[in-house]
Parts: structure tokens; C-alpha cells; sequence
């Protein structure tokens, strides 16, 4: 292959300003630095793109789901809502509060274990009692609960607000007026 | 094509590397095997659908209706198992050969990044089947990232996009497996043999005389072949014997018991057996990665020289310390597990310091008093010294990994693998 001629390059001919920085010294670094903004851009407009659609996606609106009336759950017993994915507990005093599967260790699903009157996590053997407070490690937190609404004898839980706490209290219990 | 894959290769090399131990040919094996993934991959997109109603019964219908399907799955299934294994033993390689300082310091990171990109690969690709044993393990994993200070529960968040696994969930993971990924590798790869190339191809002892240079057609081409042909029968002879595993469809009311993470985090998940998973999931593995990458820029005053373990007393020092490592690993695996739970024994203080804080620092210290002790005892240089050090991670881990994998039963307790 032959050689390319070189190229009539004005400013080297002529004399190197004071400063030491050439046209072409000045034009290279104009592009570099529109080059480095150009990536930080994208990159900038990639990550948000990932990130703020994600977590809000699946924000469900208010759901309320009807669970039955009052008096059909016994004191101290415990009933599966597999579609709404908790356990209604209703504790000695009578008060309800509905548990969500989902074990704070690893995320899960606990099992009401019936005989021994405790929810109990397949994964790593974390043990919970009737109100979602620990009972044996690893998990460190109580599990979560969707808040219970009492209407006219009817016990609802809105499924669409799941809340996190560190232990149990009496007033995430809720009472037939 | 013939010309393409010669354009990899020098046109001379070397006879010293031809030698079968330098490299045993790992690297190479690596990208072959990436290819296979690649190819295999592609036939599966052909009849994967990835939806949360679909997925499990296109992968179904996949091995009962599709001639060869289940063939291809297999291979596809086996050769990322391969694929990291043996991406894992061409990294030990490369360090045993001392194959990481000066030139091939940059190619060190890559490599090392490279391998991560691997295991998110295969992780992401664990999912897919969206069966019981994905559905849990992919679950317990990605919980492992909330337990990150400050953005650890958004970026699971959105990496799983919701709460819980869902159809967004599939969908990333399936974006990252089949088009983030493979670009990546693809590009990365290449790079990283055109490195080796650069510096003057694989790392040799510093010759006594000018060595011979011979041809690489075909004296490398042919053994590379031969290679090849080898692992491809490997490969295949694997996925006709062993069905990838596919359990029932993921249902997320019921866990799994035991619910394990993939293979290769059973390492990390035995970590979260003994420790708060600050610590396991994410201040131990930091702690090693960024030691990893730390590694080529410790100022050595002797290089490591393309002798395997640096030395004889290199390679006595490396021995024992494997031997070492793996006995106090094995014992401090069930000394915790049967005697002495921190947890249980100090009830009053955050799982975090009790679980945490002081089993890292009681091991922290007992690595620091066997690094002083050879200190003493032998006179070893700095860079058999880090080899020390290096082993003893690495062997550590190697034994979590498989306690992990064949020693933890029902309820995640210990048993022994023909019980299980
Ligand atoms: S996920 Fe429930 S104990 Fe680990």
C-alpha cells in the first residue's frame, strides 16, 4: 500500500502562541471534554431509565379484601389467605392482625404451624408466635402486616399497604368496636 | 473464518509455551465454552417465553415436544457449569503462574471482572425456568441485597422490579441474560485475549537461552484442536447422561425446604449461616473481591516468574496452608453450628455486632496471628507471603462452597450428602 501524502496543516507552519497550546491543541480538547459530557449523559439517562420505572411499577391502588365476618375466626386461631398472600391472626384478646407470608430473613413463605401454635420459615428454620413477633433467629425483624379494617362486622385488609416493623406492639391490633 | 481465528494467535511462538502445564489450556477452553453457551442459548429463545403464566411450560413443552430439546437445554445447562468452574481454575492459574503484575496488571481486572460477569450470567440465567427451584433460590438471593446499607432494599427493588418476584422481575433478568451479558462477555473476551497478545503472549519463566520459536500452525492450532474436541465431548457426554434440573411450577405461596441458593453462591450462603448478613453477603465477598484486585499493585521488590507457586518454598508454604485452612474452616463451620451460636449467646445486643461484628474480628485475627507466625517462622518473600494469604481464602472458600452445596439438608442443619 502507498503512504497517503500527509496533509496541509496550516497551524504547524505557523508559530506556537505564548501559552503553548496550538488551534488544534485547543479543538482537541474541546472534543474530548464534549466527548466525556456526551457519555456521562447517557450514562446518566441509562441509569434513570432503569431505575425509575422499577419500584414504582407494581404500586398497586387501594384493594380491600373482604376476609369474613367477625365472629367466624376463633381467639388464638389462625387462617391462610393464600390469594392474598397473608394469615389473619386473631390473638387470645381478640385482637386481628394479618400477617404477610414473606419471612424477614430471606423472603420465604412461612407456614402456620398449628401444634405448636408458631409460623415457622421452611428456608432457615426462622420461628414466629401468632402476633409476627421472632421467636428464634435468623430473622431479625417481626414479620409484616397489611393493616385491618373492621366495617359492620366485616373484617377487610388492605392488601395494597404492606407495613414493616421492628417488633410487635398492641396497637398494630385491631379491635371489633 | 479460518483466517479470523488465526488473526487471534501470533504467527510464531515460543516452544517453552506450548507445554500443556503452563496454562492447561483453561483460558481457551473458557471461550469455547462461551460460544457454546451462545449458540445453545440462541436455539433456546426459539421456544422460551418469558411470562411468569408461559415461561414453565414452554421449557416443559420444550422437553417433551421438541426433538432434541431437551438436548440442547442439557448442553446449554452444562456448559455454564463448566464455564465457571473452569473460568474459576484459569483465574487460580493465572495467579499460581504469577501472571498478573506489570503488563498484565490491566488484564488481571479484566479478568477478574470477567468472572463476575460470568456468575451474574449464570444467576440470571437460573431464574428463567421459573420453576420451584429458581423461583426460591433467585427469592433468597435477591433478599440477600436488601440487607446493603442505604440503597440495598431500592436496588433490589429494582432489579426485581416490585416487592416480590413478578413479571417484571423475568423480564429483567431475561434482558440481562440474553442481550446485556453475552454483548458484554463477547466484547470483553476479545479484549482480553487481544491483551495476551500484546504483552508478548502467556506468562513463561525468564529462559536461561534464546528459547525456539516454531511455528503456531500447527503445532499450537492442532494442540488447541485437540483440546477442544476433548471438552466438547465432555460437554455432550454430560448433558446425554444428567437432565438440567426442573423441579414443579414456581409457586409462591410454598417454599422449598431446604430452599438453596445456585451452587456457585453456596459459598455466601454458608457465610449467612454464621454470620449477619451485612457481613456474609456483603462486607466478607467486598473484602475478598477488592483484595483480588489489590493484589497487582502491591509493590513486590521480587516479581513472581512464571514458575508455578513462585517457589519450592512457595509451594510447601502454599500446602500446608491449604491444608490449614480447610481444617479450621471445617472446624469453625461446626464449632458454630453445634457449640457456640453468638446469637442465642448474647441476646441482648444487635445481631449485627453479635453475629457480625465480633466472629469477623475473632477470624480477622486468627488470619492476621498465621500471617505473622510464617512471618516468622519461614523467611518468605512478600510475594509468596500474599500467595499465603491467597490460599487460605481461597481454600476457605472452596470448603464453604461445598459444605454448602452437599453438607446442609432439611431446615438448612448439617447432614451428610446420603442423607440428604
Ligand atoms: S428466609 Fe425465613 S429463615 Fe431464612
Amino acid at each position: 500500500m502507498q503512504k497517503k501524502p500527509p496533509r496541509h496543516l496550516p497551524e504547524e507552519s505557523g508559530q506556537v502562541p505564548a501559552n503553548g497550546i496550538t488551534r488544534r491543541d485547543f479543538f482537541g480538547m474541546v472534543w474530548k471534554a464534549l466527548g466525556i459530557l456526551a457519555a456521562l449523559e447517557t450514562a446518566g439517562m441509562i441509569t434513570t431509565y432503569f431505575f425509575s420505572g422499577k419500584s414504582k411499577k407494581l404500586q398497586t391502588p387501594k384493594q380491600l379484601l373482604e376476609a369474613g365476618p367477625v365472629d367466624s375466626f376463633g381467639m388464638n386461631s389462625v387462617n391462610a389467605f393464600m390469594g392474598g398472600r397473608f394469615y389473619l391472626a386473631r390473638q387470645l384478646d381478640g385482637g386481628f392482625i394479618a400477617i404477610s407470608l414473606r419471612c424477614t430473613h430471606l423472603g420465604c413463605s412461612i407456614s402456620w404451624e398449628e401444634s405448636k401454635k408458631r409460623f415457622i420459615c421452611p428456608c432457615h428454620s426462622s420461628a414466629f408466635d401468632i402476633s409476627g413477633e421472632v421467636l428464634n433467629p435468623p430473622a431479625a425483624r417481626a414479620l409484616d402486616y397489611y393493616p385491618v379494617i373492621i366495617e359492620n362486622g366485616i373484617v377487610k385488609v388492605d392488601i395494597s399497604t404492606l407495613k414493616e416493623r421492628k417488633t410487635f406492639r398492641k396497637d398494630q391490633l385491631t379491635y371489633v368496636q | 473464518m479460518r483466517s479470523i481465528f488465526l488473526h487471534l494467535h501470533p504467527l510464531k511462538i515460543s516452544e517453552q509455551a506450548l507445554r500443556f502445564d503452563r496454562t492447561f489450556g483453561l483460558g481457551g477452553m473458557a471461550a469455547l465454552l462461551i460460544v457454546l453457551q451462545i449458540i445453545t442459548g440462541i436455539l433456546l429463545r426459539f421456544y422460551y417465553i418469558s411470562s411468569p403464566a408461559e415461561a414453565y411450560n414452554s421449557i416443559v413443552f420444550l422437553k417433551e415436544q421438541v426433538l432434541f430439546g431437551q438436548f440442547v437445554r442439557n448442553i446449554h445447562y452444562w456448559s455454564g457449569v463448566f464455564l465457571l468452574l473452569i473460568a474459576f481454575l484459569h483465574f487460580l492459574r493465572v495467579f499460581f503462574t504469577g501472571a498478573y503484575r506489570n503488563a498484565r496488571l490491566v488484564n488481571w481486572l479484566f479478568g477478574l471482572f470477567i468472572l463476575l460477569l460470568i456468575v451474574f450470567a449464570n444467576f440470571t440465567g437460573y431464574l428463567l425456568p421459573w420453576d420451584q427451584l429458581a423461583y426460591w433460590a433467585i427469592t433468597v438471593s435477591t433478599n440477600i441485597i436488601g440487607y446493603l446499607p442505604v440503597f440495598g432494599e431500592s436496588l433490589r427493588q429494582a432489579l426485581i422490579g416490585g416487592r416480590e418476584l413478578n413479571a417484571g422481575t423475568l423480564q429483567n433478568f431475561f434482558t440481562f441474560h440474553t442481550a446485556v451479558l453475552p454483548f458484554l462477555l463477547i466484547a470483553l473476551v476479545l479484549y482480553h485475549f487481544w491483551r495476551v497478545r500484546k504483552v508478548g503472549g502467556i506468562m513463561l519463566p525468564e529462559p536461561a537461552e534464546k528459547p525456539e520459536m516454531i511455528p503456531v500452525m500447527p503445532n499450537l492450532v492442532f494442540k488447541e484442536f485437540i483440546v477442544a474436541l476433548v471438552l466438547l465431548a465432555l460437554v455432550f457426554l454430560f448433558a446425554a447422561l444428567f437432565n438440567a434440573p426442573l423441579l414443579d411450577k414456581a409457586n409462591p405461596a410454598y417454599s422449598m425446604n431446604p430452599t438453596k441458593a445456585p451452587w456457585y453462591f453456596a459459598g455466601v450462603q454458608e457465610l449467612l449461616m454464621h454470620f449477619h448478613p451485612f457481613f456474609a453477603a456483603f462486607i466478607i465477598p467486598l473484602g475478598v473481591i477488592v483484595f483480588l484486585a489489590w493484589i497487582p499493585f502491591l509493590n513486590f521488590k521480587d516479581t513472581p516468574n512464571g514458575h508455578w507457586f513462585i517457589s519450592a518454598l512457595g509451594k510447601q508454604s502454599s500446602k500446608a496452608t491449604a491444608i490449614f485452612s480447610g481444617v479450621v474452616t471445617v472446624a469453625g463451620i461446626l464449632f458454630n453450628a453445634t457449640i457456640v451460636n453468638f446469637e442465642i449467646l448474647l441476646p441482648g445486643i444487635p445481631a449485627m455486632i453479635s453475629n457480625g461484628i465480633i466472629p469477623l474480628s475473632m477470624l480477622l485475627l486468627f488470619m492476621a496471628g498465621y500471617y505473622r507466625f510464617y512471618l516468622k517462622r519461614f523467611s518468605l518473600s512478600a510475594a509468596e507471603l500474599v500467595q499465603v494469604v491467597f490460599v487460605f481464602i481461597m481454600v476457605a472458600f472452596i470448603v464453604l462452597t461445598i459444605t454448602g452445596i452437599f453438607f446442609r439438608g432439611k431446615d438448612m442443619e448439617l447432614t451428610l450428602p446420603w442423607l440428604m
